[in-house]
């Protein structure tokens, strides 16, 4: 039953064949019966769930046609849900209801999908393996001994084992694709400024983006016709008129020129079978008619450093708004106002964040932002350029989304290691382009991620490519023997 | 470049972060790591280019000067760690 896909259950709901409290009902039960595995959930909202469904069940009767009607999704526990705990992942977040919704939650709930729960995470989306969490490590669906990537991790992991058809993430380095790509399903960064950051909480301003995760190309378009959209609450949301991302899925790849930056594979650390794995992928889009050519990236191995300056230098003043005071965590018995402050941040955070507030706020500091953060702007700038360029010969790059399979728990202790798994996904972050990762194989076992990176804007095409893709293959529809 | 602990002292106290000698030690290890990877941007070619603050070189969007949002306050209050009479309390400032 579980392995319906989001579209599929969007249809069965239209056509009366299952209610949504039925669906609901069976999703509550698959977490109950099988999240212990994974820890991917921090909150399960079963009760509000049901009371969603009962309202989606009560407009499918009169015959409405939302977008996700009645469908059970899951949201990053970074969006902010009225009511409901909203941790980030966070010791500082463990004790904040919040009182709003993000635009994001706003616009699925008036689309009709019943939320189930919020996903865990890395602790304010810093991390790429959901080892830093304040609610424990995620588990790869796969291999429970491996990690599921991150940020997103919950998100990933619980799609991957079908326990929610369809789940949101956010991006800020990779933190979409790089989980997408372990745990085997479809996720999809937008171009910046597509989703409303309003009550995304937020780590790198200029980079974060939200997405949809799911099992395809098509239930990621569906969701995020719900997701996107001008919001004048988000100070860079940007103003164009709403597009229907279902609209190229059907388009055929004659004559389709698709890129393949060479530095993306030349890279030292790229696994020979994860290239494999790329290499078929790129014959099975040949066949249905797409023209390949190599182009240059010439600034891409900058795009990791210049990330680890403008990533920490925004988080640590994103971060600073944690007091102890208005909310969130506050230690006990403060001397005076600063121990207050420094006990409540020292306790309330984490090593990994702590580790990216202290960068940051050194690169910004006095006498070091020009050697820091204006170079690492700069740097921005020219990796951004190569892209354009790149994108004057062709219509889509195609890439690994990682340079290797899923890690074993505790297999990168040291942080530049860890940083160097979103080598192939943080260029897109800084240049600000739409980029997904969708499964294109197994390797003992394991799923192997599939990169399309877009020029701005252009999401409709780069999820018809993969719908194409999708067609061929069935990498997309395979899950975990524990969890089929 | 390499991070000692006294210099990490002084950003974990610009970054208002409680920590003791063993954490401060640990932190140097990492922030060594973390600077001397970001070393690579010395060898970009951006003489002359122009710095790069948002990826579509949006400018701010300003919105008529009115007031939007009702008053919240009570609902705000409500998840403060500790609140009276309308006030955020905190550690006596003035002796």
């Amino acid at each position: 039953m579980a392995q319906e896909t989001l579209s599929g259950w969007v249809r069965k709901l239209q056509a009366r064949e299952i209610s949504s409290r039925e669906l609901t009902q069976l999703y509550l039960d698959r977490i109950e019966r099988l999240d212990p595995q994974l820890n991917s959930f921090i909150t399960v909202t079963a009760e509000q769930a049901l009371a969603q469904a009962d309202a989606a069940d009560a407009r499918l009767a009169k015959g409405e046609q939302s977008p996700l009607l009645g469908v059970p999704v899951a949201q990053k526990d970074i969006f902010c849900t009225e009511g409901v705990r909203t941790s980030c992942g966070s010791r500082m977040l463990d004790p904040f209801v919040s009182p709003y919704n993000a635009t994001v939650v706003e616009r699925m709930n008036a689309a009709g999908a019943v939320m189930l729960g919020k996903t865990n995470m890395d602790e304010f989306a810093m991390g790429s393996s959901n080892e830093t969490s304040f609610y424990g490590p995620v588990r790869n669906p796969w291999d429970t001994e491996r990690v599921p990537g991150g940020s997103s991790g919950g998100s990933a992991a619980a799609v991957g084992a079908r326990l929610v058809p369809g789940a949101t993430g956010t991006d800020t380095g990779g933190s979409i694709r790089q989980p997408a790509a372990f745990c085997g399903i479809t996720g999809l960064k937008p171009t910046y400024g597509r989703v409303s950051r309003y009550g995304m909480i937020a780590f790198a301003s200029s980079l974060d983006q939200g997405g949809p995760m799911a099992a395809t190309a098509e239930d990621c378009g569906r969701m995020l016709n719900a997701m996107a959209g001008f919001d004048e609450r988000d100070s860079t949301s940007v103003e164009r008129p709403a597009e229907d991302f279902t609209a190229g899925l059907e388009q055929d790849l004659k004559g389709l020129r698709i890129g393949l930056p060479t530095e993306f594979f030349g890279e030292a650390g790229l696994d020979e079978r994860v290239r494999g794995v790329i290499d078929a992928a790129i014959e099975v889009l040949k066949g249905r008619g797409a023209e390949v050519r190599e182009v240059g990236l010439p600034n891409s191995h900058l795009s990791v450093p210049a990330y680890y300056v403008v990533a920490p230098a925004e988080c640590s003043s994103n971060l600073a708004r944690f007091d102890g005071v208005r909310y969130g965590y506050r230690c006990e018995n403060p001397e005076d106002l600063m121990d207050l402050y420094t006990r409540s941040r020292g306790e309330g955070f984490g090593d990994e964040v702590k580790r990216r507030i202290m960068v940051g706020t050194y690169v910004l500091s006095a006498g070091y932002y020009d050697a820091y953060y204006l170079k690492a702007q700069k740097v921005r700038r020219i990796i951004a350029d190569d892209f354009c360029r790149a994108f004057e010969d062709v219509d889509v790059l195609l890439a690994p989304t990682t340079p290797e399979l899923p890690f074993a728990l505790g297999a990168k202790a040291d942080p530049v290691s860890m940083y160097l798994s979103d080598i192939y996904t943080i260029a897109a972050n800084l240049a600000g382009l739409p980029a997904m990762s969708l499964p294109a194989g197994e390797i003992d076992g394991l799923p192997v991620g599939l990169q399309l990176i877009g020029n701005y804007f252009d999401e409709a095409r780069l999820l018809g490519v993969a719908h194409q893709y999708q067609q061929e293959t069935d990498w997309h529809a395979r899950v975990p023997a524990a969890f089929a | 470049m390499s991070v000692d602990t006294s210099e990490v002292r002084r950003i974990a106290h610009l970054s208002r972060l409680a920590m003791n000698d063993d954490q401060t030690r640990d932190f140097a290890g990492g922030l060594s790591d973390i600077f001397a990877f970001v070393e690579q941007l010395n060898g970009a070619a951006i003489e002359g280019v122009e710095p790069m603050a948002h990826p579509l070189d949006a400018e701010q969007r300003l919105r008529p000067d009115a007031v939007t949002e009702p008053d919240q306050r009570e609902a705000y209050q409500a998840i403060a760690p500790a609140v009276e009479g309308g006030l955020y309390l905190v550690p006596r400032v003035i002796e």
